[in-house]
This record gives C-alpha cells, sequence and structure tokens, in this order.
C-alpha cells in the first residue's frame, strides 16, 4: 500500500485509457504521455496497461507502507528516498516505511510514479483511469489528497538498479529543424484545413505558438497569431480524438488531449500525430510549439522509432533481471 | 515552406471546393481515425443513414470505436490502415447503397418542472421567439424527440424533433453552475444536460432522472433511436 503524504490538486490515478465508451459521451481519460507508463511499465515488467499515479503539481510525497519496486518517469527532477537521492527513469525499490519525495521537473511538465504490479483501483468500464468530468475511475474519480492511500496489485517482482535514457534523449525529432526550447508537433491537415485562408494555414506552419495558462489535460490553448476562415461555416458535432487542433472564432487554436469532450463542432485544422502526443503533454505552459506538416505515411512511420525504442527496452530489461535473478539464486547457495 | 495543399485532406473523390453538395466529406483525423460526414441537410433520414452505417461499420475487424455525431460518424481504428483511401471507398459504397436503418427504440417519458430558478431562460427563450412562456412550454412538450447520438459528456443525447418557433441561440455568457437533469435548448437541438457544470444551454426546466451511471449496464440512460416525450410536472412563472 501507498500512503500520499503530500499534494496538490491535479495528481490521479490514470493507465493507458478507457476505449470504447466514447459512444456514451465517454472521453478516452488515460495518461498524457503514453511512453513515460509504457517505459514505466516496461521497467518494473508490468501489464503495458497497468496503472499509475500521473503527477502535475510537485512536490509530491508518498509513503511506502510495503516493500516495492518502483520508477520514476516522464520528467526530470529532484527526487529522494528517505533522502537518497534517485535517478529518473530507473527501477528503485523501496522498503516498507520509506518515503519518495518528487521535486519540481527540471526537464518535462508530467511525472509518472509507476509501481511493481501496477496501483490498484477498481477497473470501470475497462480501465483505472480517472474520469474527472464523469466523477468515476481512479480514485473515488477525483484527484488524489493528502492521507489517500492507493493498493498495489500483487505480483510485481523486487528488481533494481538499472534505468533507460528518457525519449527525449532517445527518440529526438530528426526531421526537426529545430530551435533551441521549442518543440515541434508534426501534424497530419485534417477535415478543414483548406477551408482556411493561405495565409492562415502559412500561420499555423510558421508561427510559435506559445501555450497558455488555460491548458490541461483536457486541451491546450495556444496563444499566437489569428487564423481565419474563407468563409464562416456551421459545423454538426462530430468525434473528437485527442490530437486534434480546433480552431474557435477567436482564432486561436486548441489541441485536444486526453480528457477532451467526446464531441465538439468548431472548425478542425490539423492532428498532432500520435508519435509527438507525449512531447506536447510534456511541454509546460508559457513554452512555445511549432507545427510541422506531414503526410499521413509519415505519420505512421512515425510510429515506428517509438515502437522499437520500446522494445529494445522491454529486451534489455528483461536480461538484466535475468541474470540478476540467477545471481541471487547463485548467493542463495542453489546449484549452478 | 510551400502550402501541399494538393495533398489529399479529405479523401472522397470530389474536390474540396464541391465539398457538401452531393457528396460525403471523408477525412483523416490523424493516423488513427477518420470521419465521415454526411451532405446535406440535418434531418432523421439522413441520421438514420448515419445509423445503418454504424451498423455495416461494426463488422469491420479493424475498428476500435465508432463515435456517431450529428449527421456523422468516426472511425477509430485498432490497427492504423495501410490504405485510408481503400475504407474510405467502402463507407462511400456503403453510404450509397444501405438503406435507412429504423431503430425502435424505447419511448421515455420525462416530467419536466419547467421555469423556476432552475429554467431561469425560459423567459430569455419566450422572448427570443416572440411568444409567451406558457406557449413556450406546451411547444417544448408538443413534439416528441429522438437521440441521434451520444457524446459531449457521459449519456448526453443529441435529441432531433425541436420545434424551430422555439430554437433559440446559445448564451454568449454560459451559465457557471447548471445542474444535471437540467432541460435545455441550445440553437435548433434539445437537450437534458448529463452534468452539473458550465454550460451555454438556455435552461427552461428541470428533471430528476439520471443520464449515466457507471456502474449500471448499459451506463447511459438513452440510447440512439430512443425517443423522449416531455410532460410538465410543475410550472413556475
Amino acid at each position: 500500500m501507498i500512503t500520499v503524504l503530500e499534494t496538490s490538486p491535479l495528481n490521479t490515478v490514470q493507465d493507458c485509457g478507457r476505449p470504447g465508451y466514447r459512444n456514451l459521451g465517454v472521453g478516452s481519460s488515460g495518461v498524457m504521455d503514453m511512453l513515460a507508463l509504457r517505459a514505466g511499465n516496461i521497467l518494473l515488467e508490468n501489464q503495458p496497461d497497468d496503472a499509475c499515479i500521473e503527477l502535475q503539481t510537485f512536490p509530491f510525497l508518498l509513503r511506502f507502507d510495503a516493500p516495492a519496486s518502483f520508477a520514476v518517469t516522464g520528467i526530470d527532477a529532484d527526487m529522494e528516498l528517505d533522502g537518497r537521492k534517485l535517478l529518473p527513469w530507473s527501477a528503485v525499490t523501496a522498503s516498507a516505511g520509506q518515503t519518495l519525495r518528487i521535486g519540481p521537473p527540471r526537464n518535462g511538465a508530467r511525472g509518472y510514479v509507476c509501481v511493481a504490479g501496477g496501483i490498484d483501483v477498481p477497473v470501470i468500464l475497462g480501465s483505472r483511469s480517472t474520469q474527472l468530468r464523469g466523477g468515476f475511475g481512479g480514485l473515488s474519480g477525483r484527484f488524489l489528497e493528502a492521507g489517500d492511500t492507493l493498493g498495489i496489485r500483487p505480483g510485481g517482482a523486487s528488481c533494481s538498479g538499472y534505468a533507460v535514457l528518457p525519449p527525449s534523449v532517445a527518440l529526438k525529432n530528426g526531421n526537426d529543424t529545430e530551435t533551441p526550447g521549442v518543440v515541434t508537433l508534426r501534424f497530419i491537415p485534417a477535415t478543414d484545413y483548406l477551408l482556411f485562408t493561405e495565409q492562415s494555414r502559412a500561420i499555423f506552419r510558421n508561427c510559435e505558438w506559445k501555450i497558455t495558462p488555460q491548458s490541461n489535460r483536457v486541451g491546450y490553448r495556444l496563444s499566437g497569431d489569428k487564423l481565419q476562415l474563407t468563409n464562416p461555416v456551421e459545423l454538426r458535432s462530430y468525434g473528437i480524438v485527442p490530437g486534434i487542433v480546433q480552431v474557435p472564432p477567436a482564432g486561436e487554436p486548441i489541441v485536444q488531449m486526453a480528457d477532451a469532450n467526446t464531441a465538439g463542432g468548431y472548425p478542425r485544422i490539423a492532428t498532432v500525430i500520435e508519435a509527438d502526443l507525449w512531447r506536447l503533454a510534456q511541454a509546460r505552459i508559457g513554452s512555445r510549439i511549432r507545427f510541422q506538416e506531414c503526410s499521413y505515411e509519415e505519420g505512421v512511420d512515425a510510429m515506428r522509432p517509438v515502437e522499437a525504442w520500446l522494445e529494445n527496452m522491454k529486451l534489455m530489461v528483461s536480461r538484466y533481471r535475468n541474470s540478476c535473478m540467477r545471481r541471487e539464486s547463485g548467493k542463495a547457495g542453489g546449484k549452478k | 515552406m510551400t502550402d501541399t495543399s494538393e495533398r489529399s485532406i479529405t479523401l472522397s473523390d470530389q474536390k474540396s471546393g464541391l465539398a457538401g453538395d452531393q457528396a460525403p466529406v471523408i477525412s483523416m483525423i490523424g493516423t488513427k481515425a477518420m470521419l465521415f460526414e454526411a451532405p446535406g441537410a440535418f434531418t432523421m433520414a439522413h441520421q438514420r443513414r448515419i445509423w445503418a452505417l454504424i451498423e455495416a461499420a461494426e463488422s469491420r475487424s479493424d475498428v476500435q470505436e465508432l463515435i456517431p455525431g450529428v449527421t456523422n460518424l468516426m472511425l477509430v481504428f485498432k490497427i492504423l490502415p495501410k490504405d485510408p483511401e481503400q475504407i474510405a471507398a467502402w463507407l462511400r459504397h456503403a453510404w450509397d447503397t444501405l438503406p435507412e436503418r429504423h431503430i425502435k427504440g424505447r419511448l421515455f417519458e420525462i416530467g419536466v418542472q419547467y421555469g423556476g430558478e432552475l429554467g431561469e431562460d425560459l423567459q430569455r427563450v419566450a422572448d427570443h421567439a416572440g411568444l409567451t412562456p406558457e406557449e413556450v412550454i406546451s411547444i417544448h412538450h408538443g413534439n416528441e424527440y429522438t437521440v441521434c447520438a451520444i457524446g459531449s459528456a457521459p449519456g448526453f443525447g443529441y435529441l432531433h424533433g425541436l420545434d424551430p418557433r422555439i430554437a433559440t441561440p446559445r448564451k454568449s455568457v454560459p451559465s457557471l453552475h447548471m445542474l444535471a437533469g437540467t432541460v435545455t435548448i441550445g440553437g435548433m437541438q434539445a437537450g437534458i444536460s448529463a452534468l452539473t457544470g458550465p454550460n451555454g444551454w438556455n435552461s427552461i426546466g428541470f428533471t430528476e432522472i439520471t443520464l449515466f451511471d457507471p456502474m449500471k449496464e448499459p451506463p447511459a440512460l438513452f440510447a440512439i433511436g430512443d425517443r423522449i416525450r416531455f410532460y410538465p410536472e410543475s410550472i413556475v412563472l
């Protein structure tokens, strides 16, 4: 069991999300940075969709009430286990009673506390993710609070002492004309792209967009130049998936994210490709992003290095853990 | 960088200038989703053809989720399609050949507390329509509504059947704390709010029903094709 000792609002239990209920108006939820969860679960040899704690506000303190292996992914930050400094993106084992403190990130915006076995909250509509709007899933459908206790599912093996390179290093955007401090996101033009003026399309691609404080798990509101339609359009409500970029009448785009409504009605200019959504999830309020057009095929191919990175990680982790276990059984006096 | 507007954005065979005339518009929403939008007006005939399309698309093994909208349908794929154009052609063919799907939905008779604090925009709707509040109420419960699609919030039904005489634009300043169960009008659409929170639709009354319960199966009270009749439980003017 884990006890939350200190937290601000906005921190929740999340897993890979709750697909399959958008036709009932239930958004997918799930972690904003899917790579961080998948990497954390690989590090701990969990199931890919085991649940974690998503941190958006810091510092965050928790106590392990029983021994547990864990990994903190997604961010680079000062983190300590009973005062001992820890590396992010590494597997660590805590003894019962130890306290984990995670400070504000130096890099990234969202941290993920993954625990061997996964966080144990009831599965509702196929997922452990917190559905904030609907008020269900996660821990009672709400943000975590100091004093909350969370179960850990049994079966997690204890092993530690290894780490992975974060995706910000391992998955540098190859096709970038990168400006330092500006995150490049590749997009595929969406339904109404050509209904925007040629000038607006050029602005969309060339402008550096600032992430406004009105950005959260629902969506990112961007500020920059105004985008205009050639002629006004009246749209009927249509389905929404994370990554879709809509332009409300005021002309500044919104990128829908994990907690997006399932339906919307604003014109759709673009969709950020799946392979780059984690970059946006880790971009902070006040930072700048840039959109780079790609084709459908390029968008599909962009997932390859991501999957290769995760596959390789799986292999390395399993090799390391096997050799660990052999050494352990050797020490215990077992025959070779 | 040059504008690559010649690149195919819509997958339909029409050029975008003609979009919306007769042929459906089919477009990719990123790599995982495809949106099918029917041409023409928001009629029940068109919506029934969308329902037919849902039934056909349910049989596809590459589909993870289907999200029906108002005269449109989004397909979310399990596996990224190798050839989206092929799926677009399948959708176009299905749209052209399938008959309207009539769903014999359930009938819900819903008692409404019209007006009062929980229906505070009743006067605004009456002023906009040039009618008295009593007339607005009687027109509102005089029609039968059909659930076209569910979306936006858990269990929220998009209803067809509002009498155009009481259609009222959304408010420019939304109510910040509208209760779940508020009976609303937003433009040409009627609704019952599913969640408590900010809402730009006009409130004309309130009902006790719960539209969504994650612990029930199915969790949403309404399903597409269901019909709704409102009746006045009380009126406060």
